[in-house]
């Protein structure tokens, strides 16, 4: 079904794609025309597809449930902010916060993100395929965040227990964030990110950071205390 | 919050729709800037007259036109709503004193090639006041503000102009610059508000007298401490420029024929052949200059 937002209000288009008919079983749309509109496909909760035909504005497929949403563009800041699951396909570049606080889902971006990528995540798989800016995954507690490309400055700045893969360079690292061994948990963890997104790479060509645990205010070695 | 757009024309091809880009672009940032608008348009003189934008406040222009007469040997008067461009081949230092000492108007920026308008009120409002797209040129930039540190007044719109053919917007605040103030004062900078966009404005008028706009800018990075994304304009130069944290947004397309910088993509929407356009963020720290 095609959404046309020149003809459509932005408020209908989301109604219509967060009040899914499930009698019906249309779970095909197409969004031509976003024109840089804010929180295109905010809030879905239905397995469903989504294809969005241009760029968007801000918190693009916020809130993310279950829905497979595909960019033909470039987003705005937060794009899958707060997603819980589903995917988010971005074929653009992204600008800053993607995939913000995140718990779950998927985030596939094509071209690079700005700043702060990651910030907050809390579970989500982000891969981006050409670089991030600075900060990201800052103070990022659970998930994945893999980056073909390079990576800014302060890189995983206040990190808890997200694992980050960086195939390029990374122009520093934040406090308490350290390059880890990768072990063979890693490898096979990576390869099923990497085949999510479709890429050959090898993940002997990643190397892999992560928490020091030195900022932490409880000592992890007694977390089974807790 | 606020919104800043611009575009710098590459090609004359859109020289005479220059306005109406414009136009669109201010409206579609209204959401970011519901206080007052501004915009500044370059559109170059042949010959030698200097245009001196004026606002007149509460004055009327017949009120005004009168008073002018017995001070400044002027050739046109241009009326644009409440502001006034007028058109004169005396120096800027004949000028400028008489219009400083003028009670009740506000001169909002002059030059060869400039014109400035800005006024309180929504950004479409503004825009329809002034018949913005009426304007043909080579590039302009706008401003729509949502006010924080000053008052919502003509003097603290936004563009600032603070030397010939030379303007400022910005999407942001700055934390010294009181201090900046009372340097630049010292150095002889005149400033009508209480304003941190001014002092930045004031700032790069200053440094341009011994440098292009694009050092001006670099050396800014270390004088200027706050957040902020900067359009500069002067005579035949375009600029861009934001803060090394990059908290306030930006966005640039560019094509063959234009180069569109705004805060947000949807200010850009309808651009011409905007979706085949190199859209890329600014990144921090890091000057970009068009023409000079």
């Amino acid at each position: 079904m095609l959404l046309d937002l020149k003809k459509l209000n932005l408020r209908s288009v989301n109604e219509k794609l967060q009040n899914i008919d499930r009698k019906k079983n249309k779970r095909d749309f197409v969004i031509s025309n976003p024109e840089g509109n804010h929180a295109v496909c905010a809030g879905l909760t239905d397995n469903i597809d989504v294809i969005i035909k241009g760029h968007v504005g801000y918190y693009c497929a916020g809130m993310n449930q279950n829905a497979n949403i595909t960019v033909e563009g470039n987003v705005g800041t937060g794009v899958a902010e707060n997603m819980m699951s589903g995917k988010v396909h971005v074929k653009g570049n992204a600008s800053q916060s993607a995939g913000a606080t995140a718990h779950g889902g998927t985030l596939i971006i094509d071209g690079d993100t700005s700043s702060r990528c990651g910030i907050s995540m809390k579970g989500i798989d982000i891969i981006v395929k050409g670089s991030v800016g600075h900060m990201s995954a800052f103070m990022a507690q659970s998930g994945n965040l893999v980056v073909f490309g390079d990576a800014g400055e302060a890189l995983g700045d206040s990190l808890y227990e997200t694992n980050i893969y960086v195939k390029g360079k990374v122009k520093s690292l934040g406090a308490d964030c350290e390059e880890k061994k990768m072990n063979k948990q890693h490898k096979i963890k990576l390869k099923e990110l990497l085949k999510k997104a479709g890429s050959n790479i090898k993940p002997e060509q990643f190397k892999r950071y992560g928490s020091a645990r030195k900022l932490y205010n409880f000592n992890i070695d007694n977390v089974s205390n807790y | 919050m606020c919104g800043i757009v611009g575009i710098y024309l590459k090609s004359k091809k859109f020289e005479k729709s220059l306005g109406g880009m414009l136009s669109k672009m201010l409206i579609s940032m209204e959401s970011r800037g519901p206080d007052s608008a501004g915009f500044a348009i370059y559109n170059k003189n042949k010959n030698k007259t200097y245009k001196y934008s004026i606002c007149l406040n509460e004055m009327s222009f017949e009120r005004f036109k009168k008073e002018i007469k017995e001070k400044i040997n002027f050739t046109k008067l241009e009326k644009n709503s409440d502001h006034v461009i007028l058109k004169s081949t005396l120096k800027p230092s004949k000028i400028l004193p008489i219009l400083e000492d003028f009670k009740g108007i506000s001169l909002v920026g002059y030059g060869k090639s400039i014109e400035i308008f800005k006024q309180v009120g929504k950004p479409s409002n503004v825009v329809k006041k002034f018949d913005l797209n009426k304007f043909s040129g080579s590039h302009a930039i706008g401003h729509t503000r949502m006010a924080t540190e000053s008052a919502i007044t003509t003097d603290g719109s936004h563009p600032y102009s603070t030397g010939e053919d030379e303007c400022l917007v910005h999407n942001g605040s700055l934390s010294n610059h009181n201090n900046l103030r009372r340097k630049l004062k010292k150095n002889g900078s005149k400033f009508n508000s209480d304003n941190d966009t001014e002092v930045a404005a004031g700032y790069i008028s200053d440094s341009l007298k011994d440098r292009n706009l694009k050092q001006t800018l670099k050396k800014g990075l270390s004088d200027l401490d706050g957040f902020y994304t900067f359009i500069a304009g002067t005579h035949s130069g375009f600029a861009v420029l934001r803060d090394e944290i990059a908290c306030k947004p930006a966005v640039i397309a560019e094509t063959k024929d234009y180069v569109a910088i705004s805060s947000e993509f949807q200010a850009m929407a309808h651009l011409p052949n905007v979706n085949s356009a190199k859209i890329f963020e600014p990144e921090p720290g890091v000057v970009y200059s068009w023409g000079e």
